[in-house]
């Protein structure tokens, strides 16, 4: 490899790193049930809402950090992190687009998506998470005719509190894990979506969340629910501003499908990576987890992940009813010093349930790399199916991949397949390539793409597009 | 009283009632060691190695230690491997001289008791004894540590060629009062030299003995070991096995782990390829039944360039057995061109049978070719129809798929006294007790028409 072009490819400053100048309404740095009451009362919250916040914090006070994932990061001081950060004047919220502070809207010209442009040509709806709150949510009319409710989950809480005490909590439980129950103890935003019963949401939503102000952990939380027969398809996209301060990152998303109902969950994470030496970026340590709770549902997630310092995060299946069907197709690309443990899990209870796991690791440079996955078959899970594929492609001698698979399985009627594969870019194929005229630049990304094929013809058109783009830029001449 | 107490109070007895004294370097790591075993304690289910396997029927038991190795000639007999051998032979952890065979030692061929081998040059066990298998492994390593008095040392010239196998046979018995045993294994394989060593555990069936057993293999320049452990121990028997294996350049370590017997087992293997141009071969098979709880795991550490190790695991389950696979790879930075495979398959053959298996991959170098495969399933339900279509009854059907199951790892068994003992074992615990003769007569059948 010409060790030029990969000087050159660790030197490449972050495409996305500015930040924008806004004045935020940010708390002091530190966390104590004050701390809680006090993002509860700005929200505007009800009583029950603040005591299920207590008592999350209070699990998390009693929990360790886990230290079992294949990751290494110094500890993080929780008291050193601001919990509430939201763009001035929340109460006077903008109607429409044109009321959006410009240069809110300068930010995302620069991350090169539009919001007026992507809302009127894609026919997305955009749900614009600034820095913990909702700025704007745009074709809310469309939906709302459709019977869709999308907002923000502070809307949620306040207008819809029946659905959100029915569902919140119940799949990602408050003391689940260290960094669930944080995040239910002080998340500040995230999204809502309800799917009534036969109604197929008409457009994608999607959901930018972005990192601005300095210090600020995100909390995200997601709760998307499809009732009976319902469908939707949600995408999720990230890039955040240079930072030199690691910021945390600690989202929950929880999704319930019903009887026949569909949820596709879609990501591109690309938050900062840090420098060549690993300095800053982004702590992505995310539970994601989807209940397959009615017979026949389905869910799946599709996502790419390219960015963050450290990624801890295990998109789940819960496969509770009958004949339900749980998808997990990730391509997850690390440079430098990033490090990524990521995978999923498949947890399969209902009788004739069917999982499908894919993914394809791509470790250069320095970073390390893990596949950590789980396929559980219950007892009572007859005929269970599940069919496991995943492969690293290591670019460099200094990177490292690693596969944990763990099968679980209680039931003879069940059928489960792993397969996994490590190896470097065929000589053979490069040759190949070049030999018909192809530059070895072009040479590899044909054949990196090639790899994360079966991922990447899951995702939405647009994304698929962007994620494309994304792992050539990321990748750029790290391989020779 | 913890548990691990009565352990410490039986080891200080033991230590008090030693009427010799021991070398010093001895003494000194039996302190290390038990010291170790008292801070960490028996594992639990909390640690990452021990996450499926429940030891508290050890960490509870109450195991005197066995004082004679009286066993009749007679059951001996029928217990042993028909083999022609090298043969040591322990009983409930203690030499057993009659029992033993090694009036015709080879040339460059050193076989005796580890006891004996204290005695007449320790310091030549002391350069080698536990340099592999640290206190740090497990508790069970360093409960071994502490305990061991017996076993087996082994050792092989360079350029010597062994044509027979090295049988070290461990007798189980059964007592009122249950007996646990650490034998210690400790075989150096000269360069060049060639041998076939086989642990075989067996016993009296209604015993429940402990067995603890360490063993170490070093393998120089160019050597080639196959080691066999055919475990057929009492179904009461709780077993704790760990295998460590250090390559030298060019040598070629084949280990077959044949898993038939013991209440509670759980074995270790591990590989370190130190060298360019070593080998590891894995092959394993666990057949278990009842409540049987099986637990292997092995690691191979590629810790050089241009090493290559494969792994092949059969596991069957039948009634409520679980069954637990754990298979690591590890490439060390810089250890380039190395290629790795691991395959690990599992046939339940019932519905409350359970199965955990994780084949793992630790990969730091990029030129390498490595790739893990697990599968779990039953029976091909249209296998066994193809096989009713032309008049086989179902039983036997299924049986013959079964065995072509393990076929695939019994095929590479090149002791045929082995491979005959492993297979009438899985042929005669399918449902229904179906027979080989029958099969044999079915498959003669076949090929007539």
């Amino acid at each position: 490899m010409a060790s030029q072009e990969m000087e050159q490819l660790v030197r490449r400053e972050y495409k996305q790193g500015f930040v924008t100048d806004i004045e935020s309404d940010t708390m002091p740095p530190g966390l104590d049930e004050n701390t809680i009451a006090f993002i509860s009362h700005k929200k505007g919250e009800p009583e029950w809402m603040l005591e299920w916040r207590l008592d999350a914090y209070r699990q998390w006070l009693k929990m360790t950090s886990p230290s079992w994932a294949h990751l290494d990061y110094p500890p993080i001081d929780y008291q050193a992190i601001s919990y509430y950060s939201a763009p001035k004047k929340p109460e006077d919220r903008p109607q429409s687009l044109d009321e959006v502070d410009p240069k809110l809207l300068e930010t995302y010209e620069k991350l090169g998506i539009p919001l007026h442009e992507r809302a009127a040509l894609a026919g997305v709806a955009v749900d614009a998470v600034f820095d913990s709150v909702s700025v704007t949510t745009t074709f809310k009319e469309k939906l709302s005719e459709a019977g869709v409710i999308f907002c923000s989950i502070s809307e949620a809480i306040r207008n819809y509190p029946e659905l959100v005490k029915q569902y919140m909590g119940t799949v990602v439980p408050k003391g689940d894990n260290y960094f669930a129950a944080l995040n239910s103890a002080v998340f500040t935003d995230g999204s809502f979506v309800f799917v009534p019963e036969g109604v197929t949401c008409p457009m994608e939503l999607s959901t930018y969340f972005r990192i601005n102000a300095a210090n600020t952990g995100q909390f995200e939380r997601t709760l998307i629910i499809c009732e009976k027969q319902a469908q939707v398809s949600y995408l999720e996209g990230c890039t955040a501003p240079m930072r030199d301060e690691n910021q945390l990152h600690a989202a929950v998303v929880e999704l319930v499908a019903l009887e026949d109902a569909y949820i596709k969950y879609s990501t591109v994470q690309n938050w900062y990576p840090g420098d060549e030496d690993g300095k800053g970026g982004i702590y992505n340590f995310v539970t994601k987890r989807g209940d397959c709770r009615g017979d026949r549902s389905r869910i799946s997630w599709t996502q790419v992940e390219t960015g963050s310092a450290i990624t801890w995060k295990y998109p789940s299946c819960v496969l509770r009813g009958k004949d339900s069907v749980g998808e997990f197709y990730s391509v997850a690309v690390t440079n430098n010093r990033q490090q990524a443990d990521t995978g999923t899990k498949m947890i399969h209870i209902g009788e004739n349930t069917r999982s499908t796991i894919v993914s394809k690791g791509i470790s250069a440079g320095r970073a390390n790399q893990s596949y950590r996955g789980l396929v559980k078959i219950g007892p009572r899970a007859k005929n269970a199916r599940n069919f496991t594929q995943c492969d690293s492609l290591l670019i460099g001698d200094q990177c490292g991949a690693h596969t944990f698979p763990y099968q679980e399985i209680g039931n003879s009627t069940a059928t489960v397949e792993h397969e996994a594969t490590t190896s470097k870019i065929g000589e053979d194929q490069l040759f190949y390539c070049q030999s018909r005229g192809i530059s070895e630049e072009d040479a590899v990304n044909m054949i990196v793409n090639g790899f994360c094929k079966d991922v990447f013809q899951e995702l939405p058109m647009e994304f698929a597009v962007e994620a494309e783009a994304l792992l050539n830029v990321t990748l750029e001449g790290a391989v020779g | 009283m913890s548990e691990e107490q009565t352990f410490l109070d039986a080891l200080k007895a033991r230590e008090s009632a030693r009427d010799v004294a021991e070398p010093t370097w001895v003494a000194a790591r039996r302190q290390a060691a038990s010291a170790r075993f008292e801070a960490v304690g028996f594992p639990t289910k909390r640690n990452e190695a021990w996450k499926y396997t429940d030891v508290r029927a050890i960490a509870r038991g109450d195991f005197a230690l066995a004082t004679d190795a009286e066993f009749s000639r007679a059951s001996a007999a029928a217990l042993t491997l028909p083999l022609e051998a090298l043969r040591l032979t322990f009983v409930d952890g203690i030499f057993s001289a009659p029992l033993s065979d090694l009036s015709e030692l080879p040339k460059g061929v050193i076989i005796e008791p580890l006891s004996q081998a204290l005695e007449t040059n320790h310091e030549a066990v002391g350069a080698v004894l536990g340099r592999l298998a640290g206190v740090d492994f497990s508790p069970f390593s360093a409960l071994n540590t502490a305990f061991a008095e017996e076993g087996a040392v082994i050792r092989f010239a360079p350029g010597t060629v062994v044509e027979k196998p090295i049988i070290i046979q461990f007798l189980s018995r059964a007592h009122e009062r249950p007996v646990m045993s650490h034998p210690r294994v400790l075989i150096e394989a000269g360069a060049r030299s060639e041998a076939t060593v086989l642990e075989h555990y067996v016993g009296e069936a209604e015993a429940a003995n402990f067995t603890n057993v360490v063993s170490e293999a070093l393998l120089a320049r160019g050597a080639i070991l196959t080691h066999y452990k055919l475990q057929e121990a009492p179904l009461g028997d709780l077993h704790i096995a760990s295998l460590h294996v250090d390559q030298g350049r060019d040598s070629r370590f084949t280990s077959f782990n044949l898993n038939l017997g013991g209440g509670l087992v759980r074995n270790d293997i591990v590989a370190d390829l130190n060298a360019e141009g070593a080998e590891a071969q894995y092959y394993g098979l666990f057949f278990a039944q009842g409540r049987q709880h099986v637990d292997n795991h092995t690691l191979v550490n590629h810790n050089a360039p241009h090493t290559f190790s494969q792994e092949n695991y059969k596991g069957i389950l039948d009634d409520r057995a679980h069954g637990v696979f754990n298979g690591k790879v590890i490439v060390k930075r810089d250890s380039q061109k190395i290629e790795a495979h691991q395959n690990n398959a599992n046939l339940l053959l019932s519905d409350r049978a359970e199965i955990d298996t994780k084949p793992e991959l630790e990969i730091y170098a990029d030129d390498v070719k490595c790739s893990h495969g697990a599968t779990t399933g039953q029976l091909d339900e249209e296998a066994v129809y193809a096989l009713r279509t032309r008049g086989i009854d179902e039983q036997t059907a299924r049986g013959l798929l079964t065995l072509a199951f393990a076929g695939e790892v019994m095929e590479v068994v090149k002791l045929d006294a082995v491979a005959e003992r492993v297979e009438l074992a899985v042929a005669g615990k399918l449902p229904e007790r179906f027979n080989l003769a029958g099969l044999v007569e079915a498959a003669v059948a076949l090929g007539e028409e």
